[in-house]
């Protein structure tokens, strides 16, 4: 099968709805400019005309309105956002009025809108331009959430958001889209609420997030020199979740390490635990642990940004704890950051 | 037969009248029965400013998107919503119009396009936008038009919208409905610059202002500016200045309470559009359409006390769509 990248996917994604459904449209700040959003929207205006790939003044909170309401009139929208630190100006629309006009109007109303929002890890982008907010609006019933890792699941899950009757909140991470991997030329979804099973393994799950999904399967390996089998989970969409898939492989290994691409307090790592805790309790006693990024803002140069986010070997050496009972930090595998992460070259 | 004084037929009038007596008494029979808590939820009256809704909807066809607030009642009965739905919904029961999930704050009846309505002040002007967005992008001819208060052109969402509407040209009339308080506190306290029409025509937005709180004006101006958005000139706004007579969330009145011009509890009379409207009619006609209203708001109470609840199944329905 072709590889192609996971921008590349998205691209495909969005194009091929967009002629197979008139009332699919993007917009978004620059999705029309030189650059097309890491190429993931680049000259829609052109093939499909200004009305159905367009600009848009610097107006996030109205702009997530103008979806909302084209989405109430029977047109699906997606509204792209170049960070997702700009979805906070969109909050009153997403939770105040997105999530809640199916309920709130007893089902007389669907929402189908998606908003794409891209992540860090950051490169030097600092405290304002690399957050990861899902738990946010994980929190939000009536609100969907996705984090696809590889190329397949991008594309899959684009087209799933796209023809989803719900406002579906799209989180890319910046480092995944010039990733490759198997993409099928043909239209697909990849269902909400379905979590991949990565790689099998007795001693460990771990389930991580986005591109730290990346990370643990490289942490995979350098657990793996030490005879220790972890299993590795994305669970791709973060709500819906695919509760079952996780606790059925816990259940298995007794351990859950969560590596999250986000804040541990009342983030998706403590969501995932205490369901997990919940559903196997008095039938299995486990341990758990829990990565994400440090309690801190981002920093923005460098020595203090590798120590904010997790990688492979820190990873790697925690699940090494857990499965061992030795104290954190207790072995440490060598290695270096991985190169998407080192080759990465701004500005953008 | 056309009376001299407005221009209009007896028959116009007296649906008009009509209109503004059902919304009247509606609201009255609400806030009568409000002590005895059938209605579980915050209601914001409209009596005062029926005649904003009614003559704006009067020029309206029933394809037309109507987005309002949770001061919506007068909205929603003035563009055909259904009485009963509205009283069940109001008493949170399963034939309300939201099954009672919604209540008084968010009616909704989309068989006559009024769209679900918002408790979050300015939220429904950037819907309203996309919604017209949507529409012209579908070739549609309806004309979306949005309610709100002068509140809301404080809000940043207003700005926002308000240029991308001007932007795109988009079919949607603004219907800023004045009556000066963003609940307790006065238009001078809040908002600086050029005045209310200052902020539509900074965006290129044009519009008439009618500040006689008369329904025929408001009528007549909503006409005009209905067929310029109908014809393609892009969106138009109308400013009404009005008069909310009662509290801003609850059944009673609260003109002691000291927040504005005892002056304008005595003026509100002169400008009722519902002794505007019935002193047009001869007595048979008017005690006619009385009867009719009387009849319909008891038969819409009574129904409404005997529903049931919505079952506990329905906590969790919906959510998603």
């Amino acid at each position: 099968m072709r590889q192609i990248t996971y921008a590349e996917a998205l691209y495909e994604a969005t194009r091929q709805e967009m002629e197979r459904d008139d009332n699919v449209f993007v917009f978004g700040q620059g999705v029309d400019d030189h650059k097309g959003h890491y190429g993931t929207t680049m000259d829609l205006h052109r093939d499909f005309g200004p009305d159905r790939c367009f600009d848009t003044p610097l107006a996030e909170d109205a702009m997530t309105g103008l979806a909302v309401g084209a989405a109430l009139a029977g047109m699906r929208p997606i509204n792209v956002h170049q960070r997702m630190d700009f979805l906070l100006l969109c909050m009153n629309q997403l939770v105040n009025m997105a999530a809640k006009f199916s309920y709130m109007f007893n089902g007389t109303y669907r929402v189908p809108l998606v908003v794409r929002a891209s992540i860090g890890r950051s490169w030097g982008q600092g405290a304002q331009h690399s957050q990861a907010l899902h738990a946010m609006f994980m929190h939000v019933p009536g609100l969907k959430v996705v984090a696809p890792t590889t190329a397949h699941d991008a594309k899959g899950c684009l087209v799933s958001a796209i023809r989803d009757n719900n406002p579906v909140v799209f989180i890319e991470h910046r480092m995944l889209y010039g990733l490759s991997g198997h993409v099928a030329e043909e239209s697909y979804e990849v269902p909400f609420g379905q979590a991949r099973l990565l790689a099998e393994g007795g001693d460990i799950t771990i389930v991580a997030i986005s591109h730290m999904v990346i990370e643990a399967l490289r942490a995979r390996h350098h657990l793996e020199s030490v005879g220790i089998a972890a299993e590795i989970i994305d669970p791709v969409s973060l709500s819906p979740i695919d509760w079952d898939r996780i606790v059925s492989s816990v259940e298995k290994t007794g351990r859950l390490l969560v590596v999250d691409n986000g804040w541990l307090s009342c983030g998706a790592s403590a969501e995932i635990i205490a369901e997990t805790v919940e559903r196997l309790q008095g039938r299995r006693s486990i341990a758990v642990g829990r990565m994400g990024f440090a309690s801190s803002p981002c920093p923005t140069t460098r020595p203090l940004e590798q120590l904010y986010y997790p990688n492979d070997r820190t990873i790697a050496s925690r699940a090494h704890s857990l499965v061992t009972g030795t104290d954190d930090g207790a072995w440490m595998p060598e290695g270096s950051d991985a190169a998407e992460v080192t080759e990465f070259r701004g500005p953008f | 037969m056309t009376d001299n004084k407005t221009g209009l037929s007896t028959e116009k009038i007296g649906a008009l009248y009509r209109a503004v007596l059902r919304i009247r008494r509606v609201e009255e029979e609400v806030a009568r029965i409000y002590p005895t808590d059938l209605v579980k939820s915050p209601i914001h009256l409209s009596i005062g400013q029926e005649a904003v809704s009614v003559g704006v909807c009067d020029v309206l066809e029933r394809e037309d998107i109507a987005y309002g607030t949770y001061r919506g009642h007068a909205l929603y009965l003035a563009k055909g919503g259904d009485l009963k739905a509205m009283i069940a919904e109001l008493f949170g029961r399963e034939s309300g119009c939201a099954g009672g999930k919604a209540g008084s704050m968010h009616l909704v009846d989309s068989a006559v396009n009024v769209m679900g309505m918002s408790a979050i002040v300015a939220t429904n002007i950037p819907l309203a936008v996309g919604h017209a967005f949507a529409i012209r992008s579908k070739g549609q001819p309806a004309v979306v038009v949005c309610f709100f208060g002068e509140g809301a052109t404080d809000e940043g969402a207003f700005h926002e919208a308000m240029n991308f509407a001007s932007l795109k040209y988009l079919p949607l009339l603004f219907v800023c409905e004045n009556n000066q308080l963003a609940i307790h506190s006065p238009a001078e306290n809040r908002m600086a610059g050029p005045g209310l029409a200052g902020r539509f025509s900074s965006y290129g937005i044009q519009g008439r202002q009618v500040s006689d709180e008369n329904i025929v004006s408001i009528r007549s101006a909503a006409a005009e500016l209905v067929s310029d958005v109908r014809a393609g000139a892009g969106p138009r706004f109308l400013e009404c200045t009005t008069c909310r007579w009662r509290e801003h969330v609850g059944p009673a009145e609260d003109w002691d309470a000291g927040y504005r011009d005892a002056a304008e509890e005595q003026a509100r009379f002169s400008k009722d559009p519902m002794r505007f409207l019935g002193d047009l009619l001869n007595a048979e006609a008017r005690a006619a359409i009385e009867g009719a209203v009387t009849a319909e708001i008891s038969e819409a109470f009574a129904l409404a006390e005997a529903a049931p609840y919505p079952e506990a199944d329905m906590l969790i329905d919906h959510v998603y769509g």
